[in-house]
């Protein structure tokens, strides 16, 4: 399936994954290709795939699949 | 002697810890840490924007080396999203020191103290290092001490209502009973709830609130600070017994 939906996109495979609830086409790669290139520094960010956590230290050898969830997240403001 | 507390083996001076919710802007928010002297700040885990990657963040402004950042799960109705947020949380912050609360119903944030326990559990044996939001119930607790609870943190009155401490028995009571560290979290309204959270014998107080919304915050940050110091120090100090009648403070004999 995920060779099928695979579409070519100016000389780049193209997937879609599902990025913080919305639906998304992405650039085939790893989860820290993908970190960068939203523009968001690493440091900053924790990353859930399919509801399970990745850690930071394997952002880089964690490849992207078809039809990902994924939650990127960082702190904010909060109280109580 | 420096007054000091610990919570799961970190020391800190300053007994108040303040929210980073509801401010004007990140600037406010910084000087308003910087003027209660808190150590420690909760925040939240939320989605990043990721249409403006560059929008200011809080960790800008407030720098997580200076000053202890504890992730909440406020927002979270069941223990399964507290849990995973705190996961989140530990993964983007690298700590496990963090602030849990299971919330019960919108209308008054209470905690549900069933799916409370379950969490503390949970992330007790995930090694996490849980502050625990709850009810001012001694029994309650007990029952979260012994599931892990690092720190119990219970209500004054429901968030962010500035009602105060309604019943001062029970926080009276669940530091009696405590061998952790007692809180008070929610409910602190103006500077002297605080300092009857500190005169009760808690260990701290958590505001939000009272500070993001008091008409200066960077004054009412200062206020704050002022008011857990002079608690506390009331506390130390042993107050005086209560009389039902005057007792003269001037000498009887020599009058003329």
């Amino acid at each position: 399936m995920g060779c099928l939906a695979k579409a070519k996109q100016g000389g780049y495979a193209v997937i879609s994954v599902i990025l913080n609830g919305e639906a998304r086409q992405v650039r085939e790669g790893s989860i820290a290709d993908l970190v960068a290139s939203l523009g968001l520094d690493v440091k900053k960010v924790a990353v859930e795939r399919n509801r399970a956590i990745v850690p930071r230290s394997t952002l880089a050898d964690v490849a992207l699949a078809e039809g990902d969830a994924l939650e990127i997240v960082h702190f904010v403001g909060g109280g109580c | 002697m420096t007054d000091t507390w610990s919570v799961a083996g970190r020391t800190f001076t300053s007994r108040l810890i303040v929210g980073t919710g509801k401010y004007k802007d990140f600037e406010q928010n910084a000087a308003a840490v910087a003027a209660s002297g808190a150590q420690i700040v909760t925040v939240a885990v939320r989605r990043v924007n990721v249409s403006d990657p560059n929008a200011p963040m809080l960790t800008d402004y407030i720098d997580p080396k200076k000053i202890t950042y504890l992730p909440n799960t406020a927002g979270c109705f069941n223990a399964d999203d507290a849990i995973r947020t705190l996961r989140l949380a530990r993964e983007a912050g690298g700590w496990d020191l963090v602030k849990l609360e299971v919330l019960g119903e919108a209308k008054t944030l209470y905690p549900n103290m069933r799916e409370t326990l379950e969490a503390t559990e949970v992330l007790a044996k995930e090694g996490f290092l849980p502050m625990v939001y709850c009810v001012d119930d001694p029994i309650a607790a007990k029952q979260l001490e012994d599931a892990g609870a690092v720190a119990i943190m219970p209500l004054g009155a429901p968030i962010g209502s500035g009602l105060g401490i309604q019943n001062r028995v029970t926080i009276r009571l669940i530091v009696e009973g405590a061998s952790v560290p007692v809180l008070v979290d929610a409910g602190v309204g103006t500077a002297s709830d605080a300092a009857v959270a500190m005169e009760l014998g808690c260990d701290g107080v958590l505001m939000n609130t009272a500070i993001a919304e008091a008409k200066d915050p960077i004054r009412m940050a200062r206020a704050m600070k002022l008011a857990v110091e002079a608690g506390r120090d009331a506390y130390l100090a042993g107050r005086m017994g209560l009389r039902k009648y005057a007792d003269p403070s001037s000498p009887l004999a020599g009058l003329i």
